[in-house]
């Protein structure tokens, strides 16, 4: 198999606070034969905060990523905020002659004539992972999971007609035994920002995300986001908590179990009591 | 107080437009407010807002807390059956009341937009201890999540040394490009 290689964006999430989401995420890539390599000197999306207050620098921030992504390679972006972000100048590019005559003012040339972005969903979509973990299909058997993608598949209206991916975390889990509950919250936001500033809102709000999930008979959440997997684990009620993964976690440790240990001691919320009695990690 | 003219309106809606928000669709289903997670935050809906704008009362909207707390989840855009970006709609109602000197109705989203955006001048990325420290001298909440603040550092999720791009400089020259 010919090794792939894509420009990996981790953002500023994944590059600190969820170091152990970006280990997994590159270390599953490399059991696919896919090779990340980061991309150079990559500055924040302006996702949050800059899009909140200055469009214009929103903007240049997301822009400057493109403009320094080498050509012909795609970009793999490992968080779903910078990827709307990305994607979202990358559409602006394609559609507003504004965009690109500011965008040529800013960086001295005109914009690429196509850039590709993927994210990691994405990326699993297009594989066949039973054919890297043929003899280990039922690893996760019982494990039931609460699927919560969080906002990270909402599109804009300027990006309704892209792709829609939900479902895949549960069947790319359930492949492996693990079985999705139902529940009525996996698309609900967890608040992101507002968890510094207004804890109060946001803690009810997952605690209502976390009281769904266990009301439905889950025994762990999973997530794509590095943002949703902080706000759960330092917004919940410690009395309802559960482990929370990244989806990247649990995938890793179905291919490859011995590696995986070093990511669930970073959690805030303990996840090695449940994979021990699963018997996931040693 | 400061009051926006009909002149101001009319361009703001046309800037809105020109990027895709077109606010005049809205039939006051309420699908936006029934979908929206962060109503409790609010003191109006998603939607009222918009009647709001258009019986042309921008002031009311521009005071109002939904514009702050909004963190744009899309969760409305999404709900809406007449293709208006919501959230979009936020971002500019946000912009055009700093740009007219609105005092903001939450003054510490402000607080805390400005030490993001302080963060990313000084190392092109955000870095969550500074954004906190930054964030804590601004509101003085000193007290407010110490035990959670101690719980990362020890998890090693808070970084002292920055993770930053080779030349924040640059980033500073682009940002501050073209600015009126």
């Amino acid at each position: 198999m010919t090794e792939k290689v894509y420009a990996y964006f981790p953002g500023c999430s994944l590059a600190t606070t969820a170091r152990e989401n970006s280990q997994a995420l590159i270390h599953l890539c490399r059991q696919l034969g896919v090779r990340l390599v980061e991309l150079d000197d990559w500055n924040c999306c302006g996702s949050s905060s800059a899009h909140s207050i200055d469009a214009t620098v929103a903007d240049k921030l997301a822009m400057r990523n493109l403009d320094i992504t080498p050509a012909n390679t795609a970009l793999l972006v490992a968080c779903p905020s910078c990827n709307l972000r990305l994607r979202y100048a990358r559409e602006k590019l394609r559609t507003s002659k504004e965009a690109r005559r500011k965008y040529k003012s800013w960086f001295g040339r005109s914009p690429a004539r196509s850039i590709k972005i993927t994210t990691f969903i994405e990326l699993l979509g297009k594989t066949d992972l039973s054919s890297i973990a043929p003899k280990k299909n039922n690893r996760l058997k019982g494990l039931k999971f609460a699927p919560y993608y969080g906002c990270m598949l909402a599109r804009p209206p300027l990006m309704h007609r892209e792709k829609n991916y939900h479902g895949l975390m549960e069947r790319f889990l359930a492949k492996f035994g693990a079985s999705p509950i139902k529940w009525s919250h996996g698309n609900r936001c967890c608040g992101t920002f507002l968890s510094v500033v207004r804890p109060d809102v946001v803690s009810s709000m997952v605690n209502s995300i976390m009281n769904d999930a266990a009301q439905w008979g889950a025994e762990c959440l999973v997530t794509a986001c590095a943002m949703c997997h902080l706000n759960l684990e330092i917004r919940c009620n410690p009395d309802t908590s559960m482990p929370i993964f990244h989806f990247a976690e649990l995938l890793a440790v179905v291919i490859d179990e011995t590696n995986s240990n070093g990511f669930f001691r970073k959690h805030l919320i303990d996840p090695r009591p449940l994979l021990k009695s699963r018997q996931l990690i040693p | 107080m400061s009051s926006i003219s009909l002149k101001q309106i009319g361009l703001f809606k046309e800037h809105m437009a020109n990027n895709g928000v077109h606010f005049s669709r809205c039939y006051h289903c309420r699908c936006c407010g029934n979908g929206c997670p962060f109503l409790p935050a609010f003191d109006f809906a998603p939607n009222t807002i918009i009647r709001l704008l258009q019986f042309n009362l921008i002031n009311e909207a521009l005071e109002s807390t939904t514009i702050w707390a909004c963190v744009g989840c899309n969760t409305c855009s999404m709900e809406c059956p007449m293709l208006i970006d919501i959230a979009g709609l936020m971002d500019g109602l946000r912009q055009l009341a700093l740009a007219t000197g609105v005092p903001p109705a939450e003054p510490d989203i402000l607080s805390f937009h400005q030490a993001v955006m302080d963060s990313i001048s000084k190392y092109g990325r955000t870095n969550k201890l500074d954004i906190m420290i930054r964030y804590k001298l601004k509101t003085r909440t000193w007290l407010q999540d110490w035990q959670v603040g101690l719980k990362m550092l020890a998890k090693r999720k808070l970084d002292i040394f920055a993770s930053k791009v080779r030349d924040p400089a640059l980033i500073n020259t682009l940002l501050n490009t073209d600015k009126k």
